[in-house]
């Protein structure tokens, strides 16, 4: 069990052994936050940069508390006010947050393989905080991770993911993730937000909620992503909920120790009822909780050096 | 080809382990405030047995806890990042006499890490060491309160601690690479 990567860049790559490296890891950075002082050494005199050039409230803070409690100095960079909005290239901002001596940067942008670009010419260590419609590691990890400490396990779960897919970074992800670990993974929407074509990375499609959230041991409910939604795919907010939405009626019918699940910000009435987002059985802020852990893990994993893994007593 | 020597067999290991014990009991009148605390991955297993020892000894139940300090190490950058555990301290340390445990005691780093990191967690008391194999080689003003061992050995040569806990049975041998 070890970590050989100096970058993030998505799950797609990554084997199973490494998804448990992480998790592991988290595991024992979880702990650090349990704590009354709530911050390691490790990444003392590191630079870390969030380098959001697609706007991002909630994971720009994990990240950026996640580097604090590993004693990081960090900028936060964010498009609105900077030099991107004056013309220049996404690589030219790259190369002059390393000429600061950046030894981490975490890149937030919306377009697909955004982070796989800048890992090409810059020294510094990668990590994608999402990019484009392709993935979103981290939420994959937390989420993950939560999956992990409620159920004991991952292989052989029934995981459902409900909601917008086809423009989601967070599905993609978590179908790398939960396939590798060995869940069974369904899909489910609007035919035009879940188009069969997931089927060829090994998930199930379905487009009737009930049959999709009958034997869930988990299930996922994405937001509806208006701003990457470029025509209307669905006739409309009223239509989806009461077509897809987690209510009352369909939440009776789930298993009774199946776990609500919710990347955020959750439209409250629209993909899932406020009462069910405030159950025993909804696991919302304890992702936000592990999203720290996972982040916390993962800068210290993309952090090690390149010698051998073994350190003298 | 590697070539080893047994350092302490079962039985040997055993009695360095309830001497250590016995040792602990000696220096500490304030039984109840002893604490022992192993460190990830070697000192984990050597704690709980010591404490098993000395709940014997003192006829008291000795709290024991893990401590993983990889992320207090100073030379994180000079290798993959270590597998890291959770660490556990079922106790407030403030005010107590905390006895760190760890197999083998090399350069010292891992103590300084451990010392650090401890002090995250409260003041103790007191802190002291206990290593059932001190190797020699000191890179830091550090030394063991107890040692199951010396062993002088060269830089080229490694400890290998092996319990059965862990699998196998309770070994520690110098094994010298070719």
């Amino acid at each position: 069990m070890s970590w050989h990567r100096k970058h993030l860049l998505d799950i797609e790559s990554l084997t199973a052994g490494e998804l448990t490296t992480v998790l592991e890891t988290a595991r024992a950075f979880k702990a650090v936050g349990e704590r009354a002082i709530k911050k390691v050494p490790a990444l003392r005199g590191k630079t870390v940069v969030n380098l959001f050039v697609e706007p991002s409230t909630r994971t720009r803070i994990s990240f950026e508390l996640a580097a604090h409690r590993l004693s990081a100095d960090v900028i936060n960079f964010s498009a609105e006010a900077s030099s991107l909005k004056k013309g220049e290239t996404l690589k030219d901002t790259a190369r002059n947050l390393e000429a600061l001596n950046a030894d981490i940067i975490i890149i937030r942008h919306g377009a697909s393989g955004a982070p796989h670009f800048l890992a090409r010419f810059l020294n510094a260590s990668v990590i994608n905080a999402g990019d484009g419609a392709h993935e979103h590691p981290t939420q994959a990890l937390l989420d993950t991770f939560t999956i992990l400490e409620k159920k004991g396990e991952i292989a052989g779960l029934n995981v459902t993911i409900l909601g917008d897919i086809l423009y989601s970074r967070v599905a993609r992800s978590n179908i790398w993730a939960l396939t590798k670990l060995g869940a069974k993974v369904t899909l489910c929407g609007p035919s035009t937000l879940v188009p069969k074509i997931f089927e060829q990375m090994g998930c199930r499609v379905t487009h009737n909620v009930d049959e999709a959230i009958a034997d869930a041991d988990i299930i996922n409910l994405l937001r509806i992503q208006h701003e990457r939604q470029r025509k209307s795919m669905f006739p409309g907010l009223g239509e989806y909920t009461s077509l897809f939405g987690l209510n009352k009626a369909r939440f009776k019918k789930t298993k009774p120790d199946a776990l609500i699940m919710h990347p955020g910000p959750i439209n409250r009435g629209v993909e899932i009822d406020s009462e069910i987002a405030d159950c025993g059985r909804s696991v919302i802020l304890e992702q936000v909780t592990n999203g720290l852990a996972v982040r916390m893990a993962v800068l210290f994993l993309v952090n090690g050096g390149k010698g051998p893994q073994e350190i003298a007593g | 080809m590697a070539e080893s020597t047994t350092i302490l067999n079962s039985t040997a290991l055993q009695r360095a382990l309830t001497r250590v014990a016995h040792e602990i009991a000696e220096r500490n009148e304030k039984s109840a405030d002893v604490v022992l605390v192993g460190i990830q991955r070697g000192g984990v297993v050597l704690a709980e047995r010591l404490a098993k020892i000395l709940s014997g000894i003192w006829e008291q139940t000795v709290p024991v806890g893990n401590m993983d300090v990889s992320m207090h190490r100073d030379d994180l950058a000079h290798s993959i990042a270590p597998n890291v555990h959770p660490t556990s301290l079922p106790f407030d340390v403030a005010g107590k006499i905390v006895v760190l445990v760890d197999d083998v005691l090399f350069s010292g780093r891992t103590v300084r890490a451990a010392l650090d990191s401890l002090n995250d967690f409260g003041r103790p008391n007191q802190i002291q060491l206990a290593v059932l194999v001190d190797r020699g080689h000191r890179e830091l003003p550090i030394k063991a309160d107890f040692v199951g061992k010396n062993v002088p050995t060269s830089l080229a040569e490694k400890i290998v601690v092996r319990l059965k806990e862990t699998g196998g049975s309770d070994e520690v041998t110098l094994e010298k690479s070719k």
